[in-house]
């Protein structure tokens, strides 16, 4: 098995790779935060906190230290689960990502489907007939969808459609007058099919739609405009012509050939714009009053949660990583160009 | 043939002609699309009005610390064009004084970033594969592994709060984005012939790298300085937004938006300026980026 074999190699490099600089994201993100300015335990346990007591916790962080000294207790930390205490929560910062990283993940996952469903299909409808009306409207949209920035997107849907028309809710992720169903994944969605309530799954739905079309907006503006470009492009070329002169039939041409080589560049932009969600989503959070890691990322920024600051960037870092690794992984399995050079 | 002498300055006025020549015919090209023009009309309006905001706003006392409660509240109207603020504050004046920062913001990163990076990227591409290389590509690699919105704001949150270190932080995760655009046309640029040659007649290699080869990827950079001048209105303000960037009372365009969101939905239009500002910027530097791009192209 040849051609596993060079899979896996490049597979394996490319997660060697990632660690590599994860490694040095780490290094990067605690470098940073040491930086700031005055004294975190002082700043955790308050202005009347004894001097002992203060002493001491200094010394429970390990600040009294050498900055390497801390990384290395740090990195000690993280390879037994623990990415230390939150000066604002004291709990373990793995366990406050942990209650509110799937919020974020829930309206991510939800927006990338929004985000997927819609580039590929305004790219078709307006690739498909270039200087149509359709075609140009897309046009249109998609200046103002790159133009508009998600933040102002989300305060815009929320004015029309939640306040003006009232068809969705404005905030959080489920009414107060249902029940949140049990939690077993912490997505309310999959979490209300398994306990079998319906009403909890679409109250969710509802709530969902505003927040995840605001960050879905900017991109499926900018990927349906690649995919429009790159099918013009595809359609002028020759084995286009020769397919058509064989008397293949138009949408058979179009969905079966023209599609496949236009979309190639477009998974690379859209699993990078997929991966930026996550980031994107911190202000979308704050406008929707969404209980999400970003709300909570954004609370420790301001009341300068050390710990709390760095685990949170870490695990944003860790997963733009590995969505793209999936991303490299999607593109080396469609682009047979990658596989041929990567082979040799 | 006779042989013929020609002097220093006459190649030197020949080169002149030619680059006048050549600027022309981009001229020319970028003006052939209509949304090319309508980009730099907008910015060149927006430009104008932020470097004369004292003189062409109506009521340019309204920009920082002003209130007036008697005219809080008033929606849009002739003497107040995008209506006024809980404090008495002509909107329309505030986002004009706005596009001053906002045009501050990107002039300030991009003086910052785009010189190291083009830099570093052409020293990595042109030592491809030696220790140089491998350190500014590790490097910018850490960088780039964070989503840009994210690291600016983590490294914002370590700073005092103020539009000065919202700069900071977006041009200390700005520059490998460069680095990586050079790197790639640089190492595929070097094995050029006019390199080899410009080598085989003893050129040092600062000579190469930028009278060689960075004149070939003008176009490139340019069209991503331009493209990036959107990116870094809205990341930076994004970080005003969450309260990382410029404080109230500064008119800063995202400072605004988050200060006046709060009043929505009954006092819609204070949101409606700063948020319109805010696009048309971008809007601006998009349609002029496409411009530059296909300019290029059709070299």
């Amino acid at each position: 098995m040849r051609i596993d074999n060079i899979i896996n190699n490049f597979i394996i490099r490319r997660i060697f790779s990632s660690i590599f600089v994860l490694f040095g994201l780490s290094i990067l993100i605690f470098v940073l935060a040491r930086l700031l300015p005055g004294d975190p335990a002082r700043l955790a346990l308050g202005p009347r906190a004894p001097e002992e007591v203060v002493e001491q916790y200094r010394k429970m962080l390990h600040l009294d230290q050498p900055i390497y000294i801390q990384y290395v207790y740090w990195l000690y930390d993280v390879f037994h689960l623990s990415l230390g205490q939150s000066l604002v929560t004291f709990r373990d910062v793995l366990v406050d990502i942990e209650d509110f990283l799937p919020a974020s993940m829930e309206l991510v996952l939800f927006s990338a489907m929004i985000l997927v469903i819609g580039a590929l299909s305004l790219g078709v409808l307006s690739g498909k007939r270039p200087g149509s009306i359709a075609d140009n409207l897309m046009r249109i949209f998609s200046y103002i969808g790159i133009s508009i920035p998600a933040f102002v997107w989300a305060i815009i849907l929320q004015l029309i459609f939640s306040y003006w028309l009232g068809i969705f809710p404005a905030i959080g992720r489920i009414s107060d007058n249902i029940t949140p169903p049990p939690k077993v994944t912490g997505f309310i969605m999959i979490d209300s099919l398994i306990s079998g309530n319906i009403y909890a799954f679409i109250d969710a739905v509802e709530h969902l739609v505003l927040p995840a079309l605001a960050l879905a907006i900017g991109p499926i503006a900018q990927e349906a405009r690649i995919l429009r470009a790159n099918l013009v492009e595809t359609i002028g070329k020759d084995y286009i012509l020769n397919l058509r002169s064989h008397g293949i039939p138009d949408n058979t041409i179009y969905f079966k050939y023209a599609l496949k080589p236009s979309m190639i560049p477009v998974v690379t932009i859209m699993g990078l714009d997929i991966a930026s969600l996550i980031a994107n989503a911190f202000l979308v959070e704050l406008i929707f009053n969404w209980p999400g890691l970003s709300r909570y990322g954004i609370n420790a920024m301001l009341r300068k949660d050390l710990n709390a600051i760095v685990g949170v960037t870490l695990v944003v870092g860790l997963i733009f990583i590995i969505a793209n690794l999936i991303v490299d992984m999607i593109i080396y399995k469609i682009d047979p160009r990658v596989r041929n050079i990567k082979s040799e | 043939m006779k042989y013929q002498e020609v002097s220093y300055e006459q190649i030197s006025r020949k080169q002149k002609e030619l680059i006048r020549e050549s600027l022309k015919r981009w001229w020319f090209r970028y003006s052939k699309s209509k949304l090319s023009i309508l980009g730099l009309g907008i910015f060149l309006v927006i430009a104008v009005l932020a470097l004369f905001a004292d003189y062409v706003t109506p009521y340019p006392s309204n920009a920082g610390l002003y209130i007036n409660f008697k005219q809080s509240y008033l929606p849009p109207s002739t003497e107040h064009l995008l209506g006024t603020d809980m404090y008495g504050r002509d909107v329309f004046t505030r986002t004009i004084f706005g596009f001053r920062y906002a045009l501050m913001m990107v002039g300030v990163v991009l003086g910052l970033v785009v010189p190291p990076g083009v830099v570093l990227g052409l020293i990595a591409g042109y030592y491809r594969g030696t220790w140089i290389d491998t350190i500014i590509t590790r490097v910018s690699e850490v960088f780039i592994a964070l989503p840009p919105l994210v690291l600016a704001l983590s490294i914002a949150s370590v700073l005092e709060p103020n539009i000065f270190n919202a700069m900071m932080a977006i041009s200390l995760m700005w520059w490998p984005w460069y680095v990586r655009l050079v790197y790639s046309m640089t190492s595929s640029l070097r094995n050029e012939q006019y390199v080899y040659a410009a080598k085989a007649i003893g050129m040092p290699t600062y000579k190469i790298l930028f009278k060689e080869l960075l004149p070939n990827m003008l176009g490139p950079i340019l069209t991503k300085v331009t493209l990036d001048a959107g990116w870094i209105i809205i990341i930076g303000a994004a970080i005003s937004f969450v309260g990382l960037g410029a404080q109230p009372p500064t008119p800063d365009l995202g400072t605004m938006v988050s200060e006046y969101s709060r009043y929505l939905p009954d006092y819609w239009w204070m949101t409606f300026g700063p948020a319109i500002g805010i696009t048309l910027l971008i809007l601006s530097f998009n349609l002029i980026g496409d411009g530059i791009r296909d300019a290029f192209a059709g070299e």
